[in-house]
């Protein structure tokens, strides 16, 4: 299939989780692209699914995973076909690699630093050890952490420095992706723009993509190429950041960038109203349609995906 | 409660907690029915034993339901009476005051074992001069033995396998063995046997009433212990005994030991670092000695026994456990909440630390009430048991003491044994479930 | 709409000072191994500010700056050691159990984690009735109608529906409206708010401040806000308190302090703050090096001489600076504004 350089496609991605409740249907055909050396960032409440992308887009799947389908391209190879061990070996940590939600808690605390950051370099690269601490001072001189800290343990280190640590060992294996999920979200706001100018440096200088999931619209936006939105398991809208952050067009979506404070803002932010639904009950038709105000009589039936000027909405006031 | 609802609902998953309670359903239910069936004194009467009680049943007798497995069919005890009319009482009466009795009781035996003793009781009414009795015994293939001739006291017993006179008629057999046995197959003869009994009253109102035992060689459900007694009664008895010591001591301590670790860790300081002190010493003591030592020298009630258990365990590691989660949940946001609205420090421990401890404590108080129950039949195999009380621990000390395993009478001691692993076994399932059911409430701390 | 906080001027603050803090310190012993004493952690070291009847006042600082302290010594939960905390007429430092107790109910906390903050065994009835039964309100029927009042205030309606539910069958946002429930039913006359809603989602955020700062109109209440968010300030405080390492770098308006700021790390956080704007993915952020000391060993003179672009040689890491006032109601802890 024709990729026309796009480095990630992901087409009708399913993932559901088997509950003693019934099956949440976390990501519930998701689809979207991302070009080389691009950043996405998929915005979205929490209880919307886009941890569960993340895990999806890897095959990290829990042991009640349930329906898992779709196609994932990686430069033009539907890594969905792969098996788990050749998905382990050529994608996993080889082609794209993961910061998780609070990895800066999730480092092994009775292992230096360094070698936690080698070990991924080990296990992909098959390069000895000696190797890998030098591609680990590498590292750590991208992020930003000074070479002195690689026989250090991580209780040693504060918050935004573990968050360094993490990204490092993401890069340690020179993945051409990096999925970040909420990677500042428990720091402080020096701190978090700290590790976004890393980020930033890190798009630069080495020409890596990265998909950011994170509920912060405002720091979103500092990494941000291209935006997409995520509510209830279902992407309902893709645009590039520029005509997204100037104007929205999806209602949830304009209601999200009404709802951001401003240092400067002149107007009252507003709040949506109601929660977004179960992952598990989901409504037939528009899944936000209940809390829409632009609903019409079509939102009963389940939007189509439209495409305009190379924006995607997924709302019937554009078909 | 809510979570009481759902505790039952995931217990449900789990087919070893299911087993568990059911095993411990039943305990329960068995307990109750003991009390109720044989209440509380007569159980201790019943125990304390005596030939009275327990006259007509053989000692060391095997459970009789072991003759569905045996080839062998063993006889079961059996009493006939005159006084309630079971064995035949004729009187003739004779000149001068003197009456014959005729007493005849007849029976079939299709045992192809030997009973273990033939006894008859008499009971007479005279004011002096004794009646006078002659025993016949009359066997199946008409053979005719006179087992003796005597004059009988108020209260007399003939006891067939003891009595001199017939032992002497005959050349060192077993008396027993000699009533029953067929000649010329050297087995048990089976069939119509008859006792008759002969006797002469010398005066007037003078009577004779006898009453004719034949013990068997296996009894009941459970079997009989050196005593005679009724092994059922100690083991339906050992249940609720079992898990009242067991239930009393593990709540006790628990609660105890909770209260104070939660007074020690609230507070620190120096109360926190004397409580941990004496948890430190009291961890070395050796607590069955010293609980040998008290049975020994002070009493065997087993209410002595419970109380200093539970004293030696309030201090027990289980503080310094309690205390780790006490020091986390006191860390809470709820708990600073609570002293920013002013709550003092004892609403604190008791309204929020304690009730927020209750649901991780449980599976732990599950777990530990064999152990306690295991606690109390040690002591009463070392001796140190109630002497009073019908306990499974006692059951398997009198075993012991009379040589159980070396005369080959297991189900002594197989049957309180059993009793008590599936106690053990009942509650430690329940309590490994609880604990895997409680357990990721742990990570909510 | 406008940003609708209306900004008191504050030369002519007639309004009464409700809570009056002078140059507290709060310092907290080092022990190591039990034994020897290894210093001191200085969360708070010279902190003065008032606050009006009625005033919000925003606290900013990021984590390590002392705020998290500041904030459970207003509280009563820490004692000062040095300096003075005077709540009307109350001195703190000299409270005892029944002053400490009179003052707890004065006081409302609402914190930072919602469902950390409820007991996860009690529903919403036992919860709200906790600060109640301890502060001695003893008809069940006052209890009941006290409860059912705070209730509505926080829009927890219909009422019925959530008192007999367990804070886990509670959303994040629900959660927060109990905890401040709780807060507000003893009748406050001021509430001490630590990131109320940073644990919470976007869209509920706003819904929750909206709700706070009715509260506030409503009573006339009092609120310290602690925030490491600068934007939601300028929707929820008049005047704004910078922190840095123990002491208040900078103290003015919200509109000063957001339009105009002066010291250079209230200037870092601004730069730092992010506003939804897709040119930010071409620039790089200038932010000072290094990160915020340790309270244990504090840098001499101004603590933030090290990661300070504009540090005067000489002067900044030899002496502490004061606060100096280049404009009226605008006070900066820097030696450039002597």
């Amino acid at each position: 299939m024709p990729q026309n350089n796009k480095l990630l496609r992901i087409e009708e991605l399913v993932l559901h989780f088997n509950t003693t409740h019934g099956p949440v249907q976390a990501v519930d055909g998701v689809n979207f692209e991302l070009a080389s050396n691009r950043a996405v960032v998929i915005l979205g409440e929490s209880g919307c699914g886009k941890s569960s992308l993340a895990k999806a887009i890897l095959r990290l799947l829990p042991r009640n995973a349930g329906k898992y389908s779709g196609r994932v391209y990686l430069d033009g190879r539907d890594v969905m076909l792969l098996t788990d061990e050749e998905f382990r070996q050529d994608i996993r940590w080889a082609s794209i690699s993961m910061v998780p939600q609070a990895a800066m808690n999730a480092l092994n605390p009775v292992i230096r630093v360094g070698e936690q950051v080698a070990e991924p370099a080990i296990v992909h690269l098959g390069v000895d050890k000696k190797e890998a601490l030098s591609l680990v001072r590498k590292m750590f001189q991208h992020v930003g952490v000074p070479d002195d800290f690689i026989s250090r343990y991580p209780f040693e280190l504060s918050g935004g420095m573990r968050q360094r640590v993490a990204i490092a060992m993401a890069l340690v294996t020179s993945p051409i992706l990096i999925i970040l999920d909420e990677p500042t979200s428990a720091l402080d706001v020096l701190t978090q723009a700290n590790i976004f100018n890393v980020l930033k440096r890190l798009k630069k200088e080495l020409g890596i993509s990265f998909i950011l999931i994170t509920h912060d619209i405002a720091t979103s936006s500092e990494l941000a190429d291209d935006v997409a939105i995520m509510y209830a398991g279902q992407i309902v809208e893709v645009s590039d950041a520029y005509r997204f952050f100037d104007k929205p067009l999806h209602p949830y979506s304009q209601k999200l960038m009404a709802s951001v404070p401003r240092l400067h803002g002149t107007k009252e932010p507003e709040f949506i109203t109601g929660r977004p639904p179960s992952l598990i009950d989901l409504p037939k038709g528009c899944r936000f349609a209940d809390r829409c105000p632009a609903r019409f009589e079509k939102c009963v039936e389940d939007p189509p995906v439209v495409e305009k000027d190379e924006r995607k909405v997924k709302c019937w006031l554009y078909s | 409660m809510n979570t009481l609802k759902n505790t039952f609902r995931e217990i449900w998953r789990y087919p070893s907690a299911v087993i568990g309670v059911t095993m411990v359903l039943l305990l329960v239910l068995v307990s109750i029915y003991a009390v109720i069936k044989i209440p509380y004194n007569q159980a201790i009467y019943l125990w304390r034993g005596g030939e009275d009680v327990w006259g007509a049943n053989p000692k060391f007798a095997p459970p009789s339901w072991f003759n569905f497995f045996s080839t062998q069919k063993q006889p079961l005890s059996f009493v006939a009476n005159t006084t309630d009319g079971t064995m035949n009482k004729k009187v003739t009466l004779g000149a001068q005051n003197t009456n014959t009795i005729n007493i005849s009781y007849s029976f079939d035996y299709q045992a192809d074992g030997y009973p273990q003793d033939v006894l008859i009781n008499f009971t007479s009414k005279y004011a002096q001069k004794q009646p006078f009795v002659s025993i016949n015994w009359v066997a199946p293939d008409g053979s005719n033995t006179r087992i003796d001739n005597l004059g009988i006291g108020q209260q007399q017993t003939v006891r067939f396998s003891q009595d001199q006179q017939f032992q002497q008629s005959l050349n060192g057999e077993d008396p027993i063995q000699t009533l029953f046995n067929d000649p010329k197959t050297n087995k048990v003869m089976k069939g119509k046997y008859q006792v008759q009994i002969v006797g002469i009253t010398f005066e007037q109102g003078s009577d004779i009433n006898a009453e004719f035992i034949v013990q068997g060689q296996v009894y009941g459900l459970a079997g009989t212990d050196q005593y005679r007694r009724d092994l059922m009664v100690a083991l339906l008895w050992g249940a609720p005994v079992a898990l009242a010591f067991g239930l009393l001591a593990s709540i006790g301590t628990l609660f105890t030991t909770m209260i104070i670790a939660a007074i020690g860790t609230w507070y620190g300081g120096w109360v926190d670092a004397l409580i941990q002190r004496i948890t430190e010493v009291n961890l070395v003591l050796p607590y069955l000695a010293i609980l040998i030592m008290v049975g020994t020298f002070y009493s065997h009630s087993i209410w002595v026994i419970l109380g200093v258990t539970i004293v030696l365990n309030i201090f027990t590691g289980s503080i310094k456990s309690y205390r780790a989660i006490f020091m986390q949940v006191k860390e809470s946001m709820y708990i600073e909440a609570a002293r920013s609205y002013g709550a003092s420090d004892a609403r604190i421990i008791f309204t929020y630390l304690i009730p927020r401890m209750i649901p991780l404590l449980i599976p732990g108080l599950v777990s530990s009430v064999p152990s306690f129950v295991f606690l109390e039949s040690t002591l009463a195999i070392l001796g140190l048991g109630d002497p009073v009380l019908p306990t499974w621990g006692k059951i398997i000390d009198d075993a012991f003491t009379n040589g159980a395993l070396y005369k080959g009478y297991y189900y002594w001691i197989m049957e309180p044994a059993i009793l008590l692993m599936v106690t053990g076994l009942g509650f430690a399932m329940l309590g490994f479930a609880l604990d895997r059911i409680f357990n990721p409430r742990l990570r909510d701390i | 709409m406008v940003a609708p906080v209306k900004t008191k001027d504050v030369e002519k603050d007639k309004r009464k000072v409700l809570l009056s803090i002078t140059d507290l310190h709060v310092w907290f012993e080092l022990r190591r191994f039990g034994f020897s004493n290894a210093g001191h952690v200085k969360a708070v070291d010279g902190v003065t500010f008032d606050v009006h009847q009625g005033e919000t006042i925003a606290v900013v600082g990021e984590s390590g700056c002392g705020k998290s302290s500041l904030m459970k010594t207003i509280l009563a939960l820490y004692k000062p050691t040095t300096g003075k905390v005077v709540f009307e007429d109350l001195d703190l430092a000299e409270l005892d159990g029944k002053g400490l107790h009179t003052y707890h109910s004065l006081v409302g906390y609402v914190q930072q984690d919602p469902y950390g903050a409820l007991p996860p065994f009690m529903n919403v009835r036992k919860i709200l009735e906790e600060p109640l039964i301890v502060n001695g309100v003893k008809s069940k029927e006052e209890r009941d109608q006290r409860i059912r009042k705070s209730m509505e205030e926080v829009k927890l309606t219909p009422v019925e529906d959530f008192l007999e539910k367990f804070p886990h069958m509670l959303s994040g946002g629900q959660q927060q409206r109990v905890v401040i429930a709780r807060a507000m039913i003893m009748g406050p006359k001021f509430l001490v708010a630590d990131e109320p809603v940073s644990m919470l989602d976007a869209s509920v955020r706003v819904e929750i401040l909206k709700l706070l700062r009715g509260l506030q109109e409503t009573h006339n209440l009092s609120v310290i806000y602690i925030t490491h968010d600068l934007s939601t300030v300028s929707y929820f405080s008049e005047r704004i308190f910078v922190m840095y390492a123990g002491n208040l770098v900078e103290k003015a308006n919200v509109r000063q302090v957001l339009d105009h700021p002066l010291h250079p790390y209230t200037m870092a956080l601004l730069t730092g703050t992010s506003e939804p704007d897709a040119r930010n993915a071409e620039t790089f952020k200038e932010l000072p090096p290094g990160e915020p000391p340790s309270l244990v060993n504090p840098p001499t003179g101004c603590r933030f001489h090290p990661r300070c672009s504009k540090a005067i040689q000489g002067l900044c890491e030899v002496k502490e600076p004061p606060d100096f006032e280049p404009e009226p109601g605008h006070l900066v802890a820097c030696w450039l504004y002597q």
